[in-house]
């Protein structure tokens, strides 16, 4: 550690209470340690103060400070409302916001330590992550996010006062339904800007005239009006098919759409894009801001910023937050993602700096390279949780939470423990648990295969079936409902096998009646 | 680097219109809800919230994703204690999501979705159900407000109530029509005065001055700064309170021919009369009468769900009623209402009985006395005939124009209104 022991200067606070002074004090000590002992780069901060009631809407509206107006945000804060109430569930401590400035909401029921976690964890931590890693740099904009918002939820308003709640809300509907398929895995090309557009274009005309020949003139067109039958390849490639991005595809070329409802359309798609980069690296975020408080946290108490008592509290909380429960447990409900990711962040600062010699083995790069801190920032920028995982999760790691993996065929009467905690084991159980991070993998792959162009405008959608996994029967039904309403004509999906091609299942939803509107 | 802003003042229910849009959307089965819980509860409760649950049915959220059941997974969890390679463990009971991260999407494999309507909302769809106007809604779901409103001025007052703004201008009004001098004319005066002595002026100009500066003082004594009849008070007018308490009286009759249909539409009436009572009266008293050939008061619980066997005679019941209001309600003191709901039958031998208690006795003390004779829901074709029932054709002989006694035949929930609307018509005839 880099660290040097500053002077202490006396506590921050005391006692339970906060206010704005002291809210003040504790940031500027964490700013101090965030950036110059740990070397974290992050967003300016923005602060609010909020009330459970605004918790609980912020939850709602997916923890967005503005959101367009939909029945699910009401449903779903009817529910968490209800669980609230009843004391099934706590309220989370914060909410942060991937914009700039980055904006953490903090309640005002929380104790003045508790605030001082917060601010660690998220104003800091999450703060940190979503300006450094790959993965937001390359998907989201944290600039543009809050305006873009603003115009969505004024043109939604918009278009429900100019063309009716009802028919704005089908289209809303329909697009949440496909909101998981409505984002671009991969980048896609950049749109050129105007010069380089130019430019291209002189180039072009440059070319033709430098290689004009009169000869071509000569040769004879093929007759007007007998336009050879197109292929089956020119015309999906025409439409740009295959496509998985369902929402896109409906966007740009579903024929009886109104423009504002490609526009509605186009609103939920970025929404959805917006928030991928968030679903894959929910192990990672959360390990990094966990990561960044604790230590944060033990060096305000190391230089007796902060009492005993309020570290005995934080512990209290930090403890029940990384809470893993084993699989036999009441309590279990998956790997917790604070869990797992703060065990790893700390596993990985451990090898950088005290390796054993079997970390030198499974990792020759990292091992003893020195600067935990340094090791675990490389992480935090470049990588996804499924790519941490496979890379960075440690036999150590494995023994220590006693990981082992479990196959379930539907086919045989029982399960199969199939790898567990064991030198045979190890890789096996790190590249199973790496693929239940994986959205590729754990999402369903589903395309646009082709349209019945010269037919009936049949749309034809196909989900590759691995591991013999078919879609959920009666969901599939609704979400292709869905997409019928907003094709205009019959949606047929086709599930195959992977593996075999083979034809499992179909589905087929026929051409809703009357216009789309 | 930082900002902090409190955000606690910003306007609140920011979520009011998605949760008016989701009540939208969820109506068919929040009001088939509201239904049940308003069957269920009782009278008294009708007020509060109501904790609703509606099937997922009409508010799910489709998506793709995969079943719950069927092909091959792998899932690694952590926790392992004694297993080793190649170990069966018995399929745990139908688990789902439990085991990993796959299988209900989000959460929410229930099929029921549970949430709380707020007071409002309760009383809204209850009040729709019943297919009230607006007008009437308006008016059963007003809350009470009493208060002493500010009605002008007065000329006596207490002093505390005393309207100085409008004293001073009436005295300074006063002042001006009758010429008062002002104090600065005279100090004017008395200073030109001393001067002109001062400089020795001629006699006759200092006499004139001096019976000047005489009337000044006269004047000025003569007219009072302030007279009592410049003083005004603020004037108060006490809003008529009506009388703050009423006991509503539930008569039915229980005998076996009464359905539990019948019994349903009974007990929506009887709640509507408590919401209508209890927007007009700071307390209401119910009390439950239930009658076979004998009539006793009951509990709400035995009132509605109890059932017992005999004949019908509702002169017992109006006995019984008179009874309790001689001993706990004194007509001086209390508001009574009356609802009686019967399937129509009686006694042959009672109905000069009934009519004569109702006419000489129940009636007149009554606010209002409201008769409601409940059908099944199918005999439309009966009642349609004009075939009356004993009670029916006993009452009608004590109606006239000036008793408070509203008579109904209901068939169904949206026919309970009706009989409403004669009270409300009552109400603004006499106010």
């Amino acid at each position: 550690m880099s660290a040097v022991i500053s002077k202490p200067e006396g506590l921050l606070y005391d006692g339970a209470d906060w206010d704005y002074d002291k809210i003040k004090r504790v940031y500027d000590a964490i700013d101090h340690i965030a950036i110059k002992e740990m070397g974290l780069n992050v967003y300016p901060n923005q602060i609010e103060v909020i009330t459970a009631e605004q918790m609980l809407d912020a939850y709602s509206s997916i923890g967005m400070p503005l959101m367009y107006k939909h029945w699910s945000f009401g449903k779903h804060f009817a529910r968490d409302e209800m669980m609230y109430r009843k004391g099934f569930r706590g309220l989370a401590y914060e909410i942060v916001i991937n914009s700039s400035p980055c904006i953490s909401y903090i309640m005002e029921e929380n104790t003045m330590t508790m605030q001082t976690l917060v601010i660690a964890h998220a104003a800091f931590g999450h703060n940190h992550f979503f300006k450094n890693n790959q993965l937001f740099l390359q998907w989201t904009d944290a600039e543009g996010i809050l305006d873009y918002l603003e115009f969505a939820k004024a043109y939604i308003a918009q278009c429900e006062e100019r063309y009716g709640y009802a028919a704005v809300e089908r289209v809303l509907d329909a697009a949440h339904a496909l909101m998981n398929q409505g984002v671009h895995k991969y980048p896609k090309k950049r749109a050129l800007d105007l010069r380089l557009e130019q430019k291209r274009e002189r180039e072009r005309q440059q070319y033709q005239d430098e290689t004009f020949n009169d000869l071509w003139r000569t040769v004879p067109k093929p007759a007007p009006g007998q336009k050879p039958p197109r292929s089956v390849s020119e015309r999906k490639k025409l439409l740009g098919l295959p496509e998985e991005n369902l929402l896109y595809f409906l966007e740009k070329k579903a024929p009886r759409l109104e423009h504002w409802q490609r526009e509605i359309l186009r609103i939920v798609r970025h929404v959805s894009q917006y928030f991928y980069p968030q679903k894959q690296t929910k192990l990672m975020n959360e390990g990094c801001a966990t990561f960044v408080h604790y230590h944060i946290m033990n060096r305000l108490h190391q230089t007796g910023r902060i009492s005993d008592g309020a570290m005995l509290e934080f512990l209290h909380s930090h403890t029940s937050v990384v809470f893993q429960p084993e699989f036999d447990d009441q309590r279990f409900s998956g790997i917790n993602p604070y869990a797992l990711g703060f065990a790893m962040m700390q596993d990985i600062s451990r090898i950088a700096e005290n390796p054993t010699e079997e970390d030198r083995y499974w990792f020759p790069d990292l091992a003893g390279s020195g600067d935990g801190l340094e090791a675990v920032r490389h992480a935090w920028a470049n990588y996804r949780d499924e790519s941490f995982v496979l890379q960075y999760l440690s036999p150590h790691m494995i023994r220590k939470h006693k990981l082992f993996s479990v196959r379930d065929d539907a086919e045989d009467p029982y399960l199969l423990v199939e790898h567990i905690h064991n030198e045979r084991g190890y890789r096996n159980v790190r590249k199973l648990l790496a693929r239940q991070y994986d959205l590729g993998y754990l999402e369903p792959d589903i395309q646009i295969v082709d349209v019945d162009l010269a037919g009936d405008r049949k749309l034809i959608l196909q989900h590759r079936v691995t591991n013999g996994v078919l879609l959920d029967e009666n969901d599939a039904k609704a979400v292709l409902r869905h997409i019928a309403n907003l094709w205009g004509y019959e949606v047929q999906l086709v599930e195959v096998s992977a593996t075999s091609e083979a034809v499992l299942k179909e589905h087929a939803v026929a051409a809703p009646s009357g216009s789309v509107a | 680097m930082m900002n902090i802003i409190d955000r606690r003042l910003n306007p609140q229910g920011k979520s009011l219109a998605n949760r008016q849009r989701f009540l939208r959307r969820a109506k068919e089965q929040v009001v088939k809800a509201v239904r049940d819980a308003s069957g269920k509860r009782g009278i008294q409760d009708i007020e509060n919230g109501e904790k609703v649950t509606i099937s997922t049915g009409g508010v799910r959220e489709p998506s793709f994703h995969r079943s719950g059941s069927g092909g091959v997974r792998d899932y690694v969890v952590p926790g392992n204690k004694e297993y080793v390679e190649g170990d069966t463990i018995a399929r745990p009971e139908q688990q789902g999501g439990g085991r990993g991260n796959e299988g209900s999407a989000d959460g929410e494999g229930e099929d029921d979705f549970r949430f709380v309507l707020s007071r409002e909302e309760f009383l809204d769809i209850f009040l729709e159900d019943l297919e009230l106007p607006d007008l009437v809604k308006q008016k059963v779901k007003q809350s009470e407000s009493y208060s002493v409103t500010r009605a002008g001025y007065s000329v006596t007052g207490s002093p505390a109530n005393l309207n100085l703004v409008r004293t001073m201008r009436n005295s300074l009004s006063r002042r001006i029509a009758l010429k008062r001098p002002k104090p600065a004319e005279m100090e004017e005066m008395e200073r030109l005065l001393a001067e002109a002595e001062a400089r020795g002026e001629d006699l006759e100009r200092l006499q004139e001055m001096r019976e000047q500066l005489e009337r000044f003082h006269m004047r000025s004594k003569r007219i009072p700064f302030i007279d009592p009849i410049d003083v005004r008070y603020n004037r108060f007018e006490t809003v008529p309170k009506p009388i703050a308490q009423a006991v509503m009286f539930c008569l039915m009759d229980v005998s076996g021919s009464m359905t539990e249909h019948m019994k349903d539409l009974a007990k929506r009436f009887f709640m509507l009369l408590y919401l209508f009572l209890k927007r007009r009266y700071r307390s209401v008293d119910i009390v439950f009468i239930r009658h076979t050939h004998e009539a006793k008061e009951v509990d709400e619980e035995t009132f509605f769900y109890s059932t017992e066997t005999g004949g019908t005679v509702v002169s017992t019941a109006l006995e019984e009623m008179q009874r309790v209001v001689q001993e706990r309600y004194p007509e001086s003191e209390w508001n009574i209402y009356a609802a009686q709901a019967s399937d129509g039958d009686n006694m042959s031998s009672d109905n000069a009985r009934s009519a004569a208690l109702l006419r000489d006795v129940i009636v007149p003390m009554c606010q209002y006395f409201a008769y409601i004779e409940v059908a099944a829901e199918h005999n439309m074709g009966l009642s349609a005939l004009g075939r009356e029932t004993e009670l029916w054709r006993t009452y009608k002989t004590v109606q006239s124009p000036e008793l408070p006694l509203a008579m109904r035949r209901v068939r169904s929930r949206r026919e309970i209104f009706p009989v409403f609307r004669d009270l409300f018509a009552r109400e603004k005839a006499g106010a």
